[in-house]
């Protein structure tokens, strides 16, 4: 089974962890101000890179915190964790 | 009204538990108070105002007077005690991490214990559990959240081969047919 880098908990199994989609997908700045279409872009629409990807994950059954991760959709290799406080990680 | 008295939800196994041989030996332990504690400031004032130093170390839990400090996350802890109540172990924490904006909430009844000791208590962790608990790499003070068969767990290493397993209330049962399964292979007499 793979093995997924929690920040915290160290190298733990995948069923640990919980999938939770793009992440760095930033809140509006006045969401009152958006139209519905706009709107419905930030809610539903999500890149979907064929390779390295920016996602978030949950270490749900361990410390439960979530952070982020590269991986590549290509292979599911983790290219690297960090944490959500941490700036977007720039891989090679 | 009829009184309304604390019922173990193991107390059903406790025979079955009894006939297990010494080589995986399952107690269960009986009830402590638990507070689930979030700070996210762990200073110098953390340790005098709670008497114990939380600890930062991911994985670790030490001993305090009367109970234990376990890490549960980056800002979390849970702190047991045997000789205070419930609401007594509450009220204190919560007075000693308000002003530092922490929380405490009594989580006593979410979890219960099951102690696991015995030459082949690690072998049948390791039926349902993939974390490494030799004691090379999970010696005394050593903690994991992770899961054992398919209930989640908090796993302390107590000493070699003596292990401490805090389940969540609901799972206990599952987790006792869990074990008992898991240790028949280790059981001179099977019973059925």
């Amino acid at each position: 089974m793979q093995l997924i880098q929690c920040p915290w908990c160290g190298p733990r199994e995948e069923v640990e962890f919980h999938y939770g989609g793009q992440a760095h997908v930033a809140y509006p700045d006045n969401p009152a101000e958006l139209s519905d279409q706009e709107w419905a872009h930030f809610v539903f629409f999500r890149d979907n890179p064929k390779g390295r990807f920016a996602e978030r994950w949950c270490h749900s059954v361990g410390c439960r915190r979530w952070f982020n991760a590269i991986r590549d959709t290509v292979t599911y290799r983790f290219e690297c964790v960090y944490r959500l406080d941490d700036p977007k990680a720039v891989t090679s | 009204m009829a009184e309304l008295l604390p019922t173990h939800p193991l107390e059903a196994w406790s025979t079955a538990f009894e006939r297990l041989p010494d080589t995986v030996r399952v107690v269960v332990e009986p009830f402590v108070a638990m507070v689930d504690v979030r700070l996210g400031d762990v200073g110098s004032q953390a340790r005098s105002r709670l008497g114990v130093d939380l600890p930062t170390v991911p994985n670790t839990w030490v001993s305090t007077d009367a109970g234990r400090v376990v890490w549960l996350g980056p800002d979390e802890w849970l702190l047991t005690s045997t000789t205070e109540a419930p609401e007594e172990l509450e009220a204190r924490v919560r007075t000693a991490v308000l002003p530092m904006g922490g929380s405490a909430a009594d989580v006593s009844a979410q979890r219960i214990g099951l102690r696991l000791t015995g030459a082949h208590a690690r072998d049948v962790l390791a039926k349902g559990c993939s974390i490494d608990v030799h004691p090379r790499a999970f010696c005394r003070g050593s903690s994991v959240q992770t899961t054992l068969g398919l209930a989640g767990v908090v796993l302390l290493a107590l000493a070699g081969d003596d292990y401490l397993v805090l389940v969540r209330s609901s799972f206990a049962a599952y987790l006792a047919d869990w074990l008992l399964d898991a240790v028949l292979e280790f059981s001179t007499t099977h019973h059925s």
